[in-house]
């Protein structure tokens, strides 16, 4: 953990009521899967954001305005100063995941699979991504992910776009592992689905962020952990679906 | 110079800082961010005899400048926290710690304590009687004078450290309550846990947190919980350990011209990781400031006649 001053480089809307974020700060110790905790004037408690992007003293957050904490975020102009909580969760763990691996995002959860597929690229791996919404005027980082190289696969409920149904109607089984990220419902169609070992990134409501306060304690095979600090991300086998 | 030591029973700190259990577990988060050993102490998460899940999530819920928890007593068990936490701690943690307690029957919470109090390095127990977030226990028996004498009086029974009572806020008279414990010879009260409280999600039209309730803690609770600690000075000769809402050093000043001798720090770790650090280092210069010498000197100090 590392708290940082990050400066907001630009705040635009990519999608019905979503946003992408670029900071600038410290992003040293920063790895994909893990998440920031931003401290916002006027509230209590931080608001934890999983990573998008980064690079040397380059931050990509993307959020989805979901309530006031969010909605004040959207406000932020360039030139915001603004004190983040960096290097929060353990991250993915891209070893097992052999050369073919299944990106599986859905809605929110898209985000911090943009920084786990350049990770996976740079080890010479090739994944295969799913992104799952809603609706058309929810689609976003289709482009960004196309531009990697990486086959992108979208699918709206609503079938206004891409795919009609959802992420696992786009699931070919012939992949080599699996990273998944998105809404509960949704974790558990593709770990019903799935025919591999794989990761799913969890989330809950935050006190702290980083392992303190135990608001965020799950159930697994191996006992209570805290979302924020033993997750968010865990192994299939360790959940108790 | 000044001096920021107290003295809490015989246990003397640097300096009457002190993070609040629930908010700083057993010290090795904090440890890997600042040397706690700046700290006056710190009081470990609430352990009890049985290992605790606690409630299902959500159990967090924001409010206005605090926030609403109802964790219920999660922690590993008095023998995992005694065989892993405790030997952890100590290495990165060299001064006495406060160690809190909590249970469900009189039987556990002497029992807990007893096993606490052999351990190298407890230099305080904290019995808490006020966990709002359990049933059948923590809070009921912190809500009448005689349940209270009666844990203080089991407690006292097994241990040689010194026993301080945390009381509830949610309580018609929390006076009596202390008096009840000193008189059943508690070495100190502690004051005060959180205070019962509710969200509504508007749009699930359901509470935010899954048990209903929690317990509201941040500054929005400072002025009850430095209110109470003024009738519980008033009503003991006992040291008293303040808290509720205490984000700075002038905080930490008002609760002992309220009538605290040593100042526990809560949420406030949750919000910044340091806190509890900065405190401690503005604690000399607000002393400064104030022209106090000696802190030790206004304890109580607010009080006239």
């Amino acid at each position: 953990m590392f708290d940082g001053r990050f400066e907001v480089v630009s705040n635009r809307p990519i999608a019905k009521n979503t946003f992408e974020m670029v900071l600038s700060g410290d992003t040293e110790g920063i790895r994909p899967g893990q998440f920031v905790d931003l401290r916002l004037e006027g509230f209590y408690l931080r608001r934890p954001i999983s990573v998008c992007d980064f690079a040397p003293g380059r931050l990509t957050l993307i959020y989805k305005v979901v309530g006031r904490g969010t909605a004040r975020m959207a406000e932020l102009a360039p030139g915001a100063v603004i004190d983040v909580l960096t290097g929060l969760g353990n991250g993915y763990d891209t070893a097992p995941s052999g050369d073919g691996p299944l990106l599986i995002g859905g809605g929110a959860g898209v985000p911090p699979l943009y920084a786990l597929a350049k990770a996976l690229l740079a080890e010479g791996k090739r994944p295969t991504v799913i992104l799952g919404f809603n609706a058309r005027d929810e689609v976003f980082y289709e482009e960004e992910f196309k531009a990697l190289g990486l086959e992108v696969l979208v699918t709206t409920a609503d079938g206004s776009y891409g795919i009609r149904g959802f992420v696992t109607d786009a699931m070919d089984l012939s992949y080599t592992y699996f990273y998944a990220c998105g809404p509960e419902p949704m974790l558990k169609a593709v770990y019903a689905k799935s025919v591999t070992s794989g990761q799913f990134s969890l989330e809950e409501r935050m006190g702290c962020g980083f392992g303190a306060c135990m608001g965020c304690t799950c159930k697994t095979k191996t006992g209570h952990k805290r979302v924020c600090k033993d997750g968010p991300v865990f192994r299939k086998e360790e959940l108790p679906w | 110079m000044v001096n920021t030591s107290v003295t809490l029973s015989g246990l003397t700190l640097t300096n009457p800082v002190i993070p609040a259990s629930g908010t700083f577990g057993y010290g090795v988060e904090f440890a890997q961010v600042y040397d706690i050993n700046c700290l006056g102490s710190f009081s470990f998460k609430g352990t009890t005899r049985e290992p605790r899940f606690g409630n299902e999530p959500p159990r967090i819920a924001e409010t206005a400048s605090g926030m609403l928890n109802a964790v219920g007593l999660q922690n590993p068990g008095i023998d995992k926290v005694i065989s892993e936490e405790l030997p952890r701690l100590r290495k990165v943690f060299h001064k006495p710690v406060v160690a809190n307690i909590s249970g469900f029957s009189i039987d556990e919470y002497a029992e807990c304590c007893g096993r606490i109090d052999r351990e190298e390095g407890v230099g305080l127990i904290e019995v808490n009687i006020s966990c709002p977030n359990v049933h059948n226990g923590g809070m009921s028996f912190g809500t009448s004078p005689q349940a209270a004498a009666e844990v203080t009086r089991a407690v006292k029974a097994v241990t040689t450290k010194p026993v301080y009572m945390k009381l509830s806020p949610n309580v018609t008279d929390i006076a009596a309550i202390a008096r009840a414990c000193e008189d059943a010879g508690a070495d100190g009260i502690s004051l005060i846990n959180t205070l019962m409280g509710m969200r509504i999600d508007l749009r699930r039209r359901a509470p935010v947190i899954r048990n209903v309730t929690g317990g509201l803690s941040g500054p929005a609770v400072f002025p009850v919980a430095l209110r109470m600690v003024w009738q519980v000075f008033e009503a003991v000769k006992v040291p008293i350990i303040g808290m509720g809402g205490v984000s700075s050093a002038e905080d930490v000043i008002e609760m002992m011209l309220a009538g605290a001798t040593a100042v526990e720090v809560g949420a406030a770790n949750l919000v910044d990781p340091l806190a509890s650090k900065k405190i401690v280092e503005e604690l000399p210069q607000v002393m400064e400031r104030l022209h106090i010498e000696k802190l030790t000197d206004i304890i109580g100090g607010a009080h006239h006649g």
